[in-house]
């Protein structure tokens, strides 16, 4: 960072906030209704005839999709703000990760172990 | 600064040498140098919020308590509409911020309320289909699945309830002072949580919506 950027018009330009180009918007914007439109069209249509894989791969796509919005939309990078930007995004996913997986790990066994007699399905 | 002037300082620094281990002067800071870093670190608390809900939906988005299940109540074309809109307010605030890089006022003004339109366009189809939903039966109280729903989706919807309100601000600020570097780092701020709100709808149509009618 310069220390020399004190004139009142050239403080903008150090700042490595890149805020994208029209390609890059719009290149997001096409590969976003794509990854929409797909799990969209899976779903509506069961279009695999398997919930289990629907839901795995509309889960993948969604995945996909929130990368793209990250790159062509929010700009991550590992270089703005020195590299923080990108640390603070991955303890957050960690803190994530860890919360979801282990609240439904642990409550799904919790449903399935503890409630015996809840079961819908076992009744007569 | 001369050789002598140096030695001098020199001097003077070896006369009460003790170290220190911290910036004895703090340097300068220029005004919202470190904004972008420090509104970051707020979206990535609020991410901590959605997780959390999107944690209690995955845990009780079963339990139906006899109730209404989500094939009985959500209608994938409504929420595939209001995944458009939200999709389109993205790319015209991306719109919004190049012309504002090109500093043009009226151009950034249009395209900001285009943004700001989409976002009222899902707000209403939001607001329809909750209406809807109590209007059937299907409220809050229902079943743990209900509470569930309408807490995450009410706080995504609240969200975009305060961007908006934020945009109309911001188009007032503008119009008021013009794009002066206090407003575009405000705009850049907005054009984050805008982003940051699409991101988590991705998570809301895909987790809740598409996931809720295969089951």
């Amino acid at each position: 960072m310069s220390s020399e950027a004190h004139g009142d018009h050239g403080g903008h330009g150090d700042h490595a906030q890149a805020h994208g180009s029209f390609r890059g918007y719009l290149t997001g914007f096409l590969l976003s209704v794509v990854l929409t439109a797909i799990p969209f069209w899976l779903v509506m249509n069961n279009v695999l005839d398997n919930k289990q894989a629907t839901a795995l791969v509309i889960m993948a796509f969604a995945v996909v999709q929130i990368v793209v919005h990250m790159v062509f939309f929010l700009h991550m990078n590992g270089r703005s703000e020195g590299g923080w930007t990108m640390l603070a995004l991955i303890f957050t996913i960690i803190l994530v990760v860890i919360a979801l997986t282990g609240s439904l790990w642990v409550m799904y066994h919790l449903n399935t172990n503890m409630m015996p007699g809840h079961d819908m399905s076992q009744m007569p | 600064m001369t050789t002598a002037d140096i030695a001098a300082r020199h001097d003077a620094e070896a006369a009460n040498a003790e170290t220190v281990f911290y910036l004895k002067d703090e340097h300068d800071h220029p005004e919202g140098s470190s904004t972008a870093l420090g509104f970051w670190i707020y979206l990535m608390s609020d991410c901590l919020i959605f997780a959390m809900l999107f944690a209690i939906y995955g845990v009780l988005g079963a339990n139906y308590a006899a109730g209404p299940s989500p094939k009985d109540l959500f209608e994938l074309p409504l929420v595939a509409l209001n995944t458009t809109m939200l999709l389109l307010s993205s790319i015209t605030y991306g719109f919004a911020m190049l012309t504002m890089e090109k500093g043009r006022v009226a151009a950034t003004q249009i395209w900001l309320a285009v943004t700001g339109l989409f976002g009222l366009a899902f707000l209403s189809i939001e607001l329809y289909e909750f209406h809807h939903l109590i209007e059937i039966g299907a409220t809050p109280q229902r079943s743990a699945f209900l509470s569930a729903f309408f807490t995450l989706v009410g706080t995504h919807g609240l969200h975009v309830t305060f961007g908006t309100i934020w945009l109309v601000t911001l188009m007032v600020q503008v119009a008021k002072h013009g794009l002066i570097a206090a407003n575009r780092r405000r705009l850049m701020c907005l054009s984050m949580f805008w982003h940051f709100l699409d991101v988590v709808w991705i998570g809301v149509f895909t987790f809740v919506y598409l996931t809720g009618m295969l089951r």
